[in-house]
């Protein structure tokens, strides 16, 4: 016994060692294909921090998982805009004096005073961009500047689209297309909405999320609900995609790097971020996941094809995008019920 | 498990009355780290999502400290989107459940009908290469599950592999239409499952006294009748082993329905899914579901072990 006690107590003290031995270190918590590896390896390199990465496909599964787990394993996570309101309320977020950042004031000013943090005290931006759908141009040939494509499919369509599988979005997408509110308590829109949905749905092949790009790029359809980034990103794997802004309207997001409360490694998470308020950096991101950053100076590091890639760069007509809105818990009791509904 | 403890408990006592006590005491001892590994990975995970299916819903995941039946409810009753119609037996988890038990089934007829031919052609190898033969089934599982699914799903799209070649081959003029239907998740859990089906069954008929067979060659039987009335009988105990370890990880599984039949109707093991993970956030809800499902298991392999047992019993 005693021999396993000293066992132990070496064993115990090897550890203590090697931890105080090994370099600091940053837990990030974020989407899927969202940014490239080598960033990780540069920030390590400038600061001695290593980076460890998680990855989530859903803002959802993001709020689910922080909360299973709890606070405190996780330093930043990339929320979008309605979910920074929800996480805040939830008590889930830090907050940082504008002084801790040396590179506050590269944030771009339409994306400071914001309504989901006004001021920027818990978050900085990362990347923004659209929800919306493409179509395999090859497919079909007609009008495609309308949501009708998804739910109300011309012939060549039909049984070939693909929805994103979340249902935040996709419910909000449908939303738009009817032309009534996100968080709707009226009896008749909701059953319009269900019925709608549950009609179009006939015409659907599959949910797929983190799959979008990939159904789209290999053929299995030849439309699909996806962000603009990932479309541009599908598009540069088959060419005949082409993104559409329909008139019905599309969501616009605006995802953000926030401190999370508890974070372990707080210290390390704001030099994290000041890393991601560089505007070669932010552009670097931009170049990988194709969307938009909200830093200043990013112009110069950016691909030539972005300046002009149509997935960036709606037409002069189109209508302005709208964001996720969040829904009363009663409300959004009744948007889940629609969606199990669809799926049952 | 009970019945181990037991016969070992009663051959200790039997060997030497003097010792009885010492060999007891070091067996308790012997015991925990079952006892322990069948407390934190069975009892403490179960007794947990019972907790939890009785709680109050939190708003987006998580759960309010209160006793409420509110989830089985849910899972029963149906009172409409406004929940204020009159009560009717609500439809949609009932058929959700079919529609798994259904697919699972099917994955476990087409694992018995692959896995039981290839665990009697090993089983009748000679006894060296069986090693090599048994070594082989088991290379696809040196691949994660997920990378298997998502290349059974290259090969089934509609301009993958299999239909490339059969349209250049002038068999087909269309496109089969396989990706995201039923029978792409029936193989995707036939493909997940095989191996599960073809172990037991080999191991039975590796046991199984081949003289039994030529006897009743002997004796005119017809090969099909021997295997019939001989063969599956004598090694039943493997094919009922490797029905149940196929059907029972095919009810709950949800990557197949996922990526191979486009997620469109949820399956039990994506709706847990989702109310953990996507935006209903149900704890209490999904931690029901999975008690339903448990039970639902339960019940049905009790009603097989007394079967068996009567068997047993009228056999003797």
């Amino acid at each position: 016994m005693r021999k396993f006690a000293t066992l132990m107590g070496a064993a115990a003290m090897t550890m203590s060692f090697a931890q105080a031995a090994s370099a600091e270190k940053l837990t990030i918590y974020h989407w899927f294909e969202y940014i490239p590896q080598e960033l990780l390896n540069e920030f390590t390199a400038e600061t001695g921090i290593e980076v460890v990465m998680d990855t989530y496909d859903s803002n959802e599964a993001l709020l689910a998982n922080l909360k299973a787990t709890g606070m405190g394993s996780y330093d930043i996570a990339f929320p979008s805009d309605y979910m920074i309101n929800i996480m805040r309320d939830e008590g889930m977020l830090d907050t940082f004096k504008s002084s801790e950042l040396n590179n506050f004031d590269n944030i771009q000013e339409q994306w400071l005073n914001v309504s989901f943090d006004m001021g920027r005290q818990s978050s900085v931006p990362y990347q923004w961009g659209s929800t919306s759908f493409m179509v395999d141009r090859e497919a079909y040939s007609g009008d495609i500047r309308t949501s009708d494509i998804i739910f109300n499919p011309p012939e060549e369509l039909k049984g070939k689209i693909n929805v994103l599988d979340t249902a935040g979005e996709t419910l909000a997408f449908a939303s738009l297309y009817m032309g009534i509110p996100q968080c709707s308590n009226d009896r008749s829109q909701l059953k319009k909405l269900s019925a709608m949905l549950e009609g179009a749905k006939e015409n659907w092949a599959s949910f797929n999320s983190d799959g979008a790009k990939d159904v789209l790029a290999s053929g299995d359809v030849a439309a699909g609900m996806i962000w603009n980034g990932f479309g541009a990103k599908a598009r540069a794997e088959r060419a005949s995609l082409e993104y559409s802004y329909p008139k019905e309207g599309y969501l616009v997001w605006a995802d953000s790097a926030v401190l999370l409360k508890d974070a372990p490694n707080r210290d390390a998470a704001l030099k994290f971020m000041d890393f991601l308020l560089e505007p070669e950096v932010a552009a670097a991101i931009t170049n990988y996941a194709r969307y938009t950053a909200g830093v200043k100076g990013v112009e110069e590091f950016l691909d030539k094809e972005l300046v002009t890639s149509p997935e960036n760069n709606p037409p002069a007509d189109a209508p302005a995008g709208t964001f996720v809105e969040v829904c009363a818990p009663e409300t959004q009791a009744l948007y889940d019920a629609i969606w199990t509904q669809l799926k049952k | 498990m009970a019945g181990i403890i037991k016969k070992t408990g009663d051959s200790a006592k039997s060997a030497d009355g003097t010792q009885t006590s010492i060999v007891d005491g070091r067996q308790h001892l012997l015991l925990l780290p079952a006892w322990l590994i069948i407390g934190v990975l069975l009892v403490i995970p179960v007794l947990l999502m019972l907790t939890y299916s009785f709680l109050v819903q939190d708003f987006r995941g998580g759960v309010i400290w209160e006793f409420s039946l509110e989830a089985y409810d849910q899972f029963f009753f149906d009172r409409g989107l406004f929940g204020d119609e009159p009560p009717s037996i609500e439809w949609t988890y009932i058929g959700i459940f079919w529609r798994s038990f259904v697919q699972a089934l099917f994955a476990m007829i087409f694992c018995f009908l692959i896995g039981f031919p290839t665990a009697y052609f090993i089983a009748t190898r000679p006894q060296k290469s069986r090693a090599f033969w048994l070594f082989l089934v088991t290379i696809p599982y040196w691949v994660n599950l997920l990378i298997r699914t998502v290349s059974m799903k290259f090969l089934i799209r509609d301009n993958g592999p299999i239909n490339t070649w059969l349209l250049s081959g002038g068999i087909i003029d269309e496109p089969i239409g396989m990706i995201n239907t039923s029978f792409a998740i029936q193989l995707g859990l036939f493909y997940s499952y095989l191996p599960f089906m073809v172990l037991p069954i080999y191991a039975s008929i590796e046991r199984y006294n081949f003289a039994l067979s030529e006897a009743a060659a002997d004796l005119y039987s017809s090969r099909w009748m021997t295997l019939f009335k001989i063969v599956i009988p004598s090694v039943r105990p493997g094919i009922i082993a490797g029905c149940i370890l196929v059907f029972i990880p095919s009810l709950g599984a949800f990557l197949a329905p996922d990526l191979l039949g486009g997620a469109k109707n949820f399956m039990i093991g994506s709706l847990v899914e989702e109310q953990f993970k996507g935006q209903a956030g149900d704890w209490p809800f999904g931690a029901a579901v999975s008690m339903i499902l448990l039970s639902i298991i339960m019940v049905i392999l009790l009603f097989y072990a007394r079967a068996q047992i009567r068997q047993n019993d009228g056999g003797h």
